[in-house]
């Protein structure tokens, strides 16, 4: 079996972000970037099935700048044998990631495409399901637990209610929740190792696909400030405050 | 041209993030079409149907359609959404799981858990956790949307009385098979519809603990239950009880946060709560930045003691 895993750049989720003054976006000048977590998680999940035996090869993928490059090491040395770069430093959104995703699926024709629910700067949760509708593939989204069988996968998912399996035919698309594994931390011999496994970088114009993003941002605010209310001293204060005061009790 | 929304159901009933739904596309200033697709759903299309602002209702009844697959659900909504301005849907694990194909299979962007309408082509989405607010336009000639039920009211769910038409399915795609499901029972209302919610964090200590405390708490004030990510990460309760950024979005008009630090994830759930409470013993604690009352010391003697405080 062969597992494509794509991964975003996406600031640490470490980092409290701030909006720019002129209300453009969020700054991002010397902020800390790391792999997306949700695809931290992909790529465990992909080197667990290689270490099982499931798989013979996992392929990382990314589009974005040169810097990229980056996270498609934090991906190898977890374990992917091999990266694709697509290099643009074009505004990216869903649909059009999904596009150069489907192209570079039907070249590599992987088993199975593992990937983040969803990025956490966007928060957009689409890009899977998008390249699985694109490819006419089944999909298994939020999945928390795996089972590959001969030519199928079983999926447990977490849902509103709590947890669903279905079973999906082979080649398929699955996207993680935060239960799935959680990730290994990469040794300094794989952290070298990474270093010489290869980068086949393309142009986006290789590809074929209308990467334009299809949504304008007219401005990005700062959300209300909730103010800091008070602290009460006892037990009796706060029931007193939530019946009187409040008067939500 | 009208806006459809797809609406979540159980079959029989409409839930109620659908009414928010209808709210929200209702302010797009067109008539409201909404679509049923279900197995045996004629008690769900009648409930729709008398959802208070609809003008049409569409009933898809077909086995494809009992377990809500993407792959059947997406494609039926791509041959009946042609006509229509706007598809809407609750940004629920359903909504949230076959809408992007919907948009990916008509070519268009979908713009996810929009929380306000400036306009029909200009809607605000919270990015990064919720720490910001980005107003986005979408020049696609149909607006795909996913709908932060918390953001918009509830429709009121009577008085209404729109025709029910019949519709045929798109069929099985055939890709994928629902096995089973493990639901979480429970007596108590459901977490994205609360009126009070009880929460609980890792401070809890064990999942017996977390039962113990909580529990008496929230029958006391008939609130349903929740818990940071740290607690469903530690097994203390189901993953169905997460709030945050990749759990539950919620804005109950009590939200209790017992031994909860706050970290940005767990914040971007509950933050637009009316009445934010938190019981932690570290004052340094970050939700007593949001909270409106805040109580510092040890949970398990505070917690029992507000229990008993409470009529």
């Amino acid at each position: 079996m062969k597992i494509l895993v794509p991964v975003k750049r996406v600031v640490d989720f470490n980092v409290k972000v701030r909006v720019k003054a002129d209300q453009s976006g969020i700054e991002l000048a010397n902020v800390k970037m790391s792999i997306n977590p949700f695809d931290e998680i992909a790529v465990e999940e992909a080197v667990r099935l290689k270490e099982k035996n499931v798989a013979q090869e996992v392929v990382a993928v990314t589009l974005g700048p040169q810097a990229c490059t980056d996270t498609l090491r934090t991906a190898m040395a977890i374990g992917a044998d091999r990266a694709i770069h697509v290099v643009t430093d074009s505004e990216l959104q869903p649909l059009g990631v999904a596009k150069a995703l489907q192209k570079i699926a039907e070249k590599e024709k992987p088993d199975l495409i593992i990937m983040g629910k969803q990025a956490i700067d966007d928060d957009c949760n689409q890009t899977g399901q998008m390249l699985a509708a694109l490819l006419n593939w089944p999909q298994g989204t939020f999945a928390s637990k795996l089972e590959p069988g001969s030519g199928t996968v079983k999926v447990a998912r977490e849902v509103d209610g709590g947890l669903e399996t279905l079973e999906l035919k082979l080649p398929a698309v699955i996207t993680t929740d935060l239960r799935l594994n959680e990730p290994r931390y990469a040794s300094l011999p794989n952290i070298m190792k990474a270093k010489k496994k290869p980068i086949e970088s393309i142009a986006p114009d290789a590809l074929g696909v209308d990467l334009r993003p299809r949504l304008k941002t007219q401005k990005v605010v700062e959300p209300p400030k909730r103010k800091a209310g008070i602290k009460v001293p006892d037990v009796a204060t706060l029931v007193d405050k939530l019946k009187n005061e409040a008067k939500v009790i | 041209m009208p806006a459809l929304v797809i609406a979540e159901h159980d079959h029989k009933t409409i839930k109620p993030a659908t009414l928010n739904t209808v709210t929200a596309a209702a302010k797009l200033g067109q008539p409201v079409t909404v679509l049923v697709a279900g197995t045996n759903c004629e008690g769900a299309a009648k409930a729709a149907a008398a959802i208070a602002g609809v003008a049409e209702v569409l009933q898809a009844d077909d086995a494809a359609y009992e377990h809500f697959l993407a792959e059947n659900l997406a494609a039926l909504v791509v041959k009946v959404g042609k006509g229509y301005s706007h598809i809407l849907t609750p940004a629920t694990s359903i909504g949230k799981n076959f809408m992007p194909r919907v948009a990916a299979l008509l070519d268009v962007a979908q713009i996810s858990d929009i929380i306000g309408i400036d306009n029909d082509y200009t809607f605000q989405r919270p990015i990064y956790a919720g720490n910001a607010i980005a107003t986005v336009m979408s020049e696609d000639k149909i607006k795909v949307i996913t709908v932060r039920m918390t953001s918009f009211d509830a429709a009121k769910a009577t008085g209404g009385n729109a025709p029910i038409k019949k519709i045929d399915g798109a069929g099985d795609s055939g890709l994928s098979k629902f096995v089973g499901q493990e639901l979480s029972k429970s007596e108590r209302p459901e977490l994205t519809a609360a009126r009070v919610i009880v929460s609980g964090g890792r401070a809890l200590g064990s999942g017996e603990e977390f039962k113990k405390l909580l529990e008496p708490l929230a029958d006391k004030l008939h609130a349903a239950i929740g818990a940071s990510r740290a607690a469903v990460d530690a097994g203390y309760v189901p993953n169905d009880y997460q709030v945050g950024q990749t759990g539950k979005v919620v804005a109950p008009d009590l939200y209790i946060a017992i031994g909860i630090s706050g970290a940005i994830q767990h914040l971007a759930g509950m933050k637009d709560s009316k009445v934010i409470v938190a019981i932690n013993k570290d004052a340094e604690a970050p939700i007593f930045q949001i909270a409106d009352y805040g109580l510092v010391g040890d949970l398990f003697t505070l917690v029992p003691e507000l229990t008993k405080a409470i009529a």
